[in-house]
């Protein structure tokens, strides 16, 4: 543990703070060809000048290069603090390759035949997520998890649309899934019903049961849960789907858990979308540009979103002429240069050590969920159920917070003042009181892994012995501790630097 | 696991460390951990995957040859736009862009270990509203087709009517991802525009109007129009309680004028010509912004970040302004969904127009609408084309119609690429009516020596 930490603090202000009238940050290249375009007409020609700050380079490179040193990415922190969405080490070489002229400069509206390589390498990068998956067909397009998934609930309409079977509005899911699931269906038109997770912490058979019936188009469902708990029952949840006559959907936004161990055709899955950001070693990027790959069985082929890259002999080709597609989910290919880092990852790793990925990280996982359920004060969450964790494991901090009136947010951000990323706490709805979430990936070395515990022993030592230190945490960090409770509701959300006001 | 060296990746690969970790954890193999999975769901056959390339060295080599297989828009001197544009990508940009900091960040989390990412993106919401003239800005989502469907769902749910109206002139892309985002009961109706100027058939308009939810319109124009009466046709749209939903191209607002300026209710666009390379469209990335309407930022599906005070006066951080009502907490309620979107395209956008500045966005639109104004009369010496099908100002796209030289345009793409030059996009697909036309187009980066190529090889092709 780094007692000696404390974040970049630049006090650095805002841009429009930055600069003075004429100064510039880039010049333009001038122009000697003799014509003059077409006047715009008066309602056409901007008037006022955009109030943009005018800054001079060295300054806009430091200020945003401030800024980056006050934000704790993977490079920099043990980031094993985000759950479900931590990042894994984002090799560098995968950034080398994905910034070669010859991929940052293909234009999509390039023949197909100027951009044989880049084809390939995309074409490749499915096939190997549908032997990951155990399905058939995948589609590239998803600028993250949740547009990756959207996608797959048009398939599932799609389909059944095929069938004729135009009464089947509704898509099952679970309380306790990403809310992506429910989401993306219910934006869709998709009635939604989530159901509860049993005392066990996950989708009971009974309670799919009497969710489905002629109405039922599919079901929506993560394995392992964001709790780190795997329903074992998946397969048979799937059944009972199936013989309602609906499809089911495998939300692998992380695989880490699962990858080369269990696949999600093999539980009787129909979909299965994949977090290339999270599982496969491309950057997440704060909050995207992400992406998601969705994988279907053979028989949903003919409904993924266009364009879908084929292979003829040893050519390939952008597919747009599928009459039975959903349409288009993306403008282009989706996340091209993420595309290719991801897989990059997926050859360094190779068949044979696929499967390490996994064993790596639920081995990491349950090191670091033994030493800290063996803190006082720090409970696994869902103690109905006693199986092992996988790749996460969601805590409580419930006995903490009832001994020494410090919750899961305190602790979130007094960790920051020892170096860690904030913790994650659990998506909505929170099932576990107090809940924090962690899953050390396979990028750990044990080293790191006790240095991450021993945070967790100082802050809940200092909860006794200080509660207030915690309370009123950060201390270390950038900017002082966040006072929403002084946000005037009656104004307007301060979402820019003119509403915020001087 | 392997007996092979350690993965350099995997720091426990090692032997001692996976010893130690295995017996701390009161296991003898790995596999004990997955006992919660039955049998009968694991995978027993290897993998069929591709070969390790293991070393870094093996890795590049092998990715290099494939990339070296393309034709880039370095290699070739290419007139490809129409939603994704070559421009030029300041040094600055490459260098916040890949910073690892920002790259390998999470920042849904508390702030504190986020601060300086939040700051990045609040002033990316502030830049992209002073540009684009509307008060409030997202961060951004995934593309721009996708913010277009997103802003007109808006005004579905804002309006209660079940019918958004698309300009002809959108993007054939964006129109059929606008159309694939629909749920069903909302439908989609296409305007036209005159076969003549290429500008929106105001008179088809009125008849949608009634009952519409929105139009959508781009400016420029996918086809390079600009329409003079938008002020007109906001007005129009407006006395009908519709909304306009703007389409713009960010780099066109230093000369062209802002939404917010004509009265469009939503904004929204692609950040991929602020800072990024083309990358195949790869960097798209969706800008939204709207106005301070109350029922319109409550029907915000994406995030926006505000300023919150802290402890100490005078000091801000940031954080998310809307969680609530996103689809986080939503969830089976949803009217639309949020996650993982574009932030840090946000963030290479707003370092690109601090950079350029007012000066520089002024600068560049001038600069652009000269070079296309030199290309078309260029392209007009030449016989068998018709150098520009639609007549009015543009900023960098234009049609240029092979009709007359009998011939068609992949001919003609197929000949120019032989002379090293990747011709306009085929618009027959999208635009039947248009027969053999392309859509051209050149930015800053094309220099007269460029186009007077093109003009060259045209001659010769056509001649």
């Amino acid at each position: 543990m780094n007692d000696r930490y404390h974040a970049a603090a630049w006090g650095e202000p805002l841009l429009k703070e930055l600069g003075s009238p004429g100064e510039r940050g880039l010049l333009m290249p001038g122009f000697d060809g003799e014509a003059e375009p077409e006047p715009l007409p008066p309602g056409l020609r901007r008037g006022e000048p955009p109030a943009l700050p005018e800054i001079a380079q060295p300054q806009v490179l430091r200020h945003f290069t401030r800024l980056s040193q006050m934000t704790l990415g993977h490079n920099v922190a043990v980031d094993m603090t985000a759950a479900t969405t931590t990042p894994k080490y984002p090799p560098a070489v995968n950034e080398l390759i994905a910034r070669s002229p010859k991929l940052t400069e293909l234009h999509p509206d390039q023949p197909d035949g100027t951009i044989q390589g880049a084809l390939r390498l995309l074409w490749e990068l499915g096939e190997c997520l549908n032997e990951l998956s155990g399905m058939n067909a995948c589609s590239l397009q998803g600028f993250g998890g949740a547009h990756a998934i959207f996608g797959g609930v048009l398939v599932i309409r799609a389909f059944h649309a095929s069938r004729g079977e135009l009464q089947r509005d509704e898509i099952i899911s679970e309380f306790a899934s990403h809310p992506t699931n429910p989401a993306t269906a219910a934006a869709a038109g998709f009635k939604v019903i989530e159901v509860a997770p049993g005392p066990r912490g996950y989708a009971e058979l009974d309670a799919v049961k009497a969710a489905v019936s002629e109405r039922t188009a599919g079901l929506l469902l993560n394995n392992p849960e964001d709790t780190g708990i795997f329903n074992p029952e998946i397969d048979r949840l799937a059944e009972v789907v199936h013989d309602a006559g609906g499809l089911c959907g495998f939300d692998q936004a992380n695989a880490n858990a699962t990858l080369g161990i269990c696949r999600a055709r093999d539980c009787g899955f129909d979909l299965a979308h994949f977090n290339l950001h999270k599982t496969f070693g491309a950057p997440i990027s704060l909050y995207g540009p992400a992406v998601g790959a969705l994988c279907v069985t053979g028989e949903l082929a003919r409904f993924l979103p266009v364009p879908v890259i084929v292979r003829d002999g040893d050519t390939y080709r952008r597919d747009v002429d599928r009459p039975d597609s959903v349409g288009r989910v993306a403008g282009y290919l989706g996340n091209v240069p993420s595309l290719v880092k991801a897989y990059a990852w997926i050859r360094a790793i190779g068949p044979e050590r696929m499967a390490d990925v996994a064993r790596h990280a639920v081995l990491n996982n349950n090191y670091v969920h033994r030493r800290l359920a063996a803190i006082p004060g720090i409970t696994t969450a869902m103690p109905g159920n006693q199986d092992r964790r996988l790749d996460v494991t969601r805590f409580s901090l419930e006995r903490l917070k009832e001994e020494t009136g410090v919750g899961a947010e305190d602790v979130r951000d007094r960790i920051t003042d020892y170096g860690l990323p904030a913790h994650w706490l659990s998506h909505h709805p929170v099932t576990s009181p107090e809940p924090f979430t962690l899953e050390p990936t396979e990028s750990f070395s044990r080293r790191e892994l006790d240095g991450v515990v021993s945070v967790y022993e100082r802050v809940v030592e200092e909860a006794r012995t200080d509660p207030k230190l915690v309370r009123t945490a950060p201390h270390r960090g950038p900017v002082a501790r966040m006072r929403p409770d002084l946000v005037d509701p009656a104004r307007p959300p301060a979402a820019t630097w003119r509403l915020l006001g001087p | 696991m392997s007996g092979r060296p350690a993965h350099p990746y995997i720091p426990g690969s090692a032997p001692v460390a996976k010893a130690a970790l295995l017996a701390e954890v009161g296991v003898a193999e790995a596999d004990e951990l997955f006992a919660v999975i039955p049998e009968r769901l694991r995978l027993r056959e290897p993998l069929d995957l591709p070969p390790a390339l293991e070393s870094e060295a093996e890795l590049r080599r092998a990715f290099h040859e494939q990339l070296a297989r393309n034709t880039s828009c370095e290699d070739a001197l290419s007139f490809l736009g129409g939603g994704c544009w070559r421009h030029h990508v300041p040094a600055v940009c490459d260098e916040i862009g890949s910073r690892g900091e920002f790259t390998t960040a999470f920042f849904g989390l508390g702030p504190a270990s986020t601060h300086g990412a939040y700051q990045a993106l609040f002033e990316y919401q502030s830049l992209i509203s002073a540009l684009t003239g509307l008060e409030l800005a997202t961060v951004p989502t995934y593309d721009w087709g996708w913010a277009a469907a997103i802003g007109l769902l808006m005004a579905v749910r804002v309006t209660g009517r079940q019918r958004v109206l698309v300009a002809r002139g959108t993007g054939p892309h964006r129109r059929r991802q606008i159309a694939t985002r629909l749920p069903p009961g909302v439908e989609l109706v296409e305007l036209p525009h005159a076969p003549d100027t290429g500008l929106l058939d105001t008179t088809a308009l009125v008849a949608a109007l009634d009952g519409a939810a929105a139009l959508y319109l781009e400016l420029p124009g996918y086809l390079g129009v600009t329409e003079p009466e938008i002020a007109s046709i906001a007005a129009l749209v407006h006395e009908r309680g519709a909304l306009l939903v703007a389409g713009v191209d960010p780099l066109s607002l230093g000369v062209i004028a802002p939404p917010g300026s004509y009265g469009a209710d939503i904004a929204c666009g692609d950040l991929q010509p602020l800072g990024h390379h083309p990358s195949l469209g790869g960097t798209s990335a969706g800008f939204l912004a709207t106005t301070l309407d109350e029922r319109l930022v409550a029907e915000l599906p994406a995030i926006f970040i505000v300023a919150v005070p802290t402890e100490r006066p005078g000091e801000h951080d940031f954080f998310w302004g809307n969680f609530e009502a996103t689809s986080y907490e939503t969830r089976g309620h949803a009217t639309d969904f949020t996650g993982c979107s574009s932030a840090l395209a946000g963030i290479v956008a707003a370092t690109y127009l601090a950079l350029a500045g007012p000066d520089g966005l002024r600068e560049l639109g001038e600069g652009v609408r000269r070079r296309r104004a030199y290309a078309i009369e260029r392209l007009a010496e030449l016989p068998g084309l018709v150098a520009s099908r639609f007549p009015g100002p543009g900023f960098k796209e234009w049609v240029v119609d092979f009709g007359p030289s009998g011939t068609t345009v992949a001919a003609v793409n197929e000949a120019l690429l032989a002379r090293g030059i990747l011709g306009g996009a085929p618009l027959a697909a999208a635009y039947p009516e248009l027969g053999e036309s392309a859509l051209y187009c050149v930015t800053e980066l094309h220099t007269r020596g460029d186009i007077d190529r093109l003009a060259g090889a045209l001659a010769e092709i056509l001649g």
